[in-house]
């Protein structure tokens, strides 16, 4: 309808218009929103699919029907070869181990047909990821807590503060894969090395201190996974630290100065404290993309088997950052790709998947938890 | 307009306005002095060529239409103005008790020990009204209950604020209202002991009520601090200072006792903005 005659039809029914043939302009406006909104539910829709696959599949690897309900072998043991065969017309799948045991306590030697990975449970996954992501975590927050307060209170705008802001912006759009050949470069071939005894390849003598050093590296170690990680996750790191220490207002910090505070004591006593539920907010982030990358913990620190525990069999404490640890998504990687597929196999990778999910979402819960807590002890 | 700071100096201070009678007699010696000062914001200069000088137990109360560069003058004598990043001092100085203030030697730390600062916007800090009060006392390393204690008590009575939170110093400094955060303010700069007080538009975010409560503190505070108020309300000027300054695009066009400011004032410009042709 032409915008004439709507209008004539106004003059002689004032409330004519306002129920007339909806305008061109009318159902442009409604299609559009109509398209923003399939989009978001599209979204929506692709997300449900891929949790309630992971937790319909996941869950029956990870409970059970029969007391005590949780499959306390799959979260406690470490990944074995699973036995599958016949005994007294059942058919019975046991782990390695229990299969020995049940040979033994019987006297016999059962023929059966082997599935390796397939057995056993994700126990040192679990506590791999977790060292991992503690160490990176408590890595990246030292430095990215440094040096976002560096960049947002004390560094002075100009050329050399844009270069370095846009070398972080870089950082934030490498491939994580780069990270992983970084490290393993950097720290699994070429780590520093401290000693009080010579060892092979040291160059440097701390004369006359009995310390000894060389880039001899740190081999596929804990410590080097969390280096590599921490590096990845630095640029989310400063950039939320500094949003949240630019959040404060400016006045705390004017007011503490006119009291006679140092500016390290103004940030100390009056910025910091405010900022930390921000950062630890924005680290949530930075806890699942660590938890969660395969790439970079594949060449540095990831073993995709191994049978003791991290705190196993440690000749000296330092031994404990210089081993390779078994970690979730590498797991979940080498049950998916590097093993031949079968209905076992798929149990370990859904039963790991789901695992996976529920710690990093309770990691992220409990930051949360923590930020609320102490947004409720600092307001203005 | 050097002639007119002389002019002051000279004479005037002996026989001042208003609330001088609990005043010791005989001149007080002044305590703050900005000679030929010219400030920078970056190529803008924000102030030309200020001359004057605040004595000691007076409130001098700074007037002038927004932009006028009074709030830059103040934040120059407790080096505030340190902050922001392109400021520069173009010539001049700036002397509280003798001393250049902008001495490299100068410890600002000290300085602004000695010459505390009240905002525009109250800004008590996400703390308990306890802890608001000794912060400064808390950050020189004064931890000692019966000092702390002392001194919150002495100075939310001088800031007259006592009576209203003396059962509740545990809550929030931000629970108090508007007027109650920015005495809070007041008792907070009071702790540290200044000589000076500095006040950048202390009442402007307040009601009537509590902009005349913060009045009646100024009035009660002169006998011991030397107070420097910069202010958009010249009956609050009128009411409270001893001196005014009037300031216009950078530049003091007048300063004398406030009486002779606001009945007979000797530049045009200060007449017009004073009765309200502009500004």
């Amino acid at each position: 309808m032409s915008q004439k005659s709507n209008l004539k039809k106004l003059k002689r029914n004032p409330s004519a218009g306002f129920h007339a043939k909806p305008t061109r302009a009318k159902s442009t406006e409604r299609a559009i929103s109509w398209m923003f909104r399939l989009g978001t539910y599209f979204i929506l829709l692709c997300a449900s699919v891929i949790f309630l696959t992971i937790i319909y599949k996941g869950s029956q690897t990870v409970f059970q029907a029969s007391f005590p309900f949780v499959n306390i072998e799959f979260l406690t043991e470490a990944p074995q070869t699973l036995h599958v065969f016949e005994y007294e017309g059942e058919q019975m799948e046991l782990s390695d181990s229990n299969f020995r045991v049940f040979e033994e306590e019987r006297g016999v030697e059962i023929d059966s047909t082997t599935y390796a990975y397939s057995g056993g449970g994700i126990w040192p996954c679990i506590v791999g990821t977790v060292l991992l992501v503690i160490g990176a975590m408590t890595i990246a927050l030292t430095l990215g807590v440094l040096s976002a307060i560096f960049l947002s209170e004390y560094s002075k705008p100009g050329k050399t503060l844009n270069a370095i802001r846009l070398s972080i912006l870089n950082l934030a759009g490498v491939p994580s894969v780069v990270f992983g050949i970084f490290g393993l470069g950097f720290f699994v071939l070429a780590g520093p090395i401290f000693s009080f005894s010579p060892f092979e390849g040291y160059d440097i003598r701390f004369w006359p201190l009995p310390i000894y050093f060389g880039f001899v590296g740190w081999n596929v170690s804990l410590i080097a996974g969390c280096f590599t990680l921490a590096f990845m996750v630095l640029p989310i790191v400063i950039s939320a630290s500094e949003e949240s220490l630019r959040a404060i207002p400016q006045g705390l910090r004017e007011a503490s100065l006119a009291l006679g505070a140092s500016k390290w004591t103004a940030i100390r006593t009056n910025v910091l404290p405010y900022a930390m539920p921000g950062i630890l907010t924005s680290s949530i982030i930075g806890v699942a993309r660590v938890a969660g990358e395969t790439a970079p913990i594949m060449f540095t620190a990831a073993y995709a088997m191994r049978d003791q525990l991290p705190w196993q069999g440690l000749e000296k404490w330092s031994d404990f950052f210089f081993q390779g640890v078994m970690a979730l998504p590498y797991h979940i990687y080498v049950v998916s790709a590097k093993i031949p597929q079968n209905e076992y196999t798929e149990r370990m990778q859904y039963g790991t998947a789901f695992v996976f999910l529920v710690i990093v979402a309770g990691i992220a819960l409990s930051s949360i938890l923590l930020r609320i807590r102490m947004r409720k002890k600092y307001r203005w | 307009m050097s002639l007119l700071t002389h002019n002051l100096t000279a004479k005037t201070s002996q026989q001042t306005t208003q609330s001088m009678a609990s005043k010791p007699s005989g001149p007080s010696r002044p305590l703050i002095r900005v000679s030929d000062f010219d400030f920078f914001y970056g190529e803008k200069q924000a102030l030309f060529d200020i001359n004057m000088e605040m004595r000691e137990n007076e409130v001098t109360a700074f007037i002038g239409p927004s932009g006028c560069g009074k709030s830059t003058l103040l934040r120059c004598i407790n080096r505030m103005n340190d902050l922001v990043e392109v400021a520069r001092i173009g010539r001049g100085k700036i002397e509280v008790n003798d001393a250049d203030i902008y001495d490299p030697r100068v410890d600002t730390i000290e300085l602004r020990k000695r010459v505390g600062m009240v905002f525009q916007k109250s800004n008590p800090f996400p703390k308990s009204i306890y802890e608001n009060v000794i912060y400064g006392l808390r950050i020189q390393g004064i931890n000692k209950k019966s000092v702390l204690d002392e001194t919150v008590e002495r100075c939310l009575k001088g800031a007259a604020l006592w009576e209203e939170v003396r059962d509740r110093l545990d809550t929030s400094g931000m629970s108090l209202s508007g007027g109650q955060q920015q005495r809070l303010c007041i008792a907070r700069a009071l702790a540290v002991e200044p000589d000076i007080l500095l006040m950048d538009e202390p009442c402007s975010a307040l009601d009537p009520v509590a902009t005349a409560k913060v009045e009646e503190l100024i009035h009660s505070l002169k006998d011991h601090y030397t107070i420097v108020i910069v202010t958009h309300n010249m009956q609050q000027a009128a009411r409270v200072s001893d001196k005014t300054a009037f300031f216009y695009l950078g530049k003091l066009i007048e300063m004398g006792k406030t009486d002779e400011i606001f009945m007979s004032p000797k530049n045009e410009q200060t007449e017009a903005y004073i009765s309200g042709r502009f500004g």
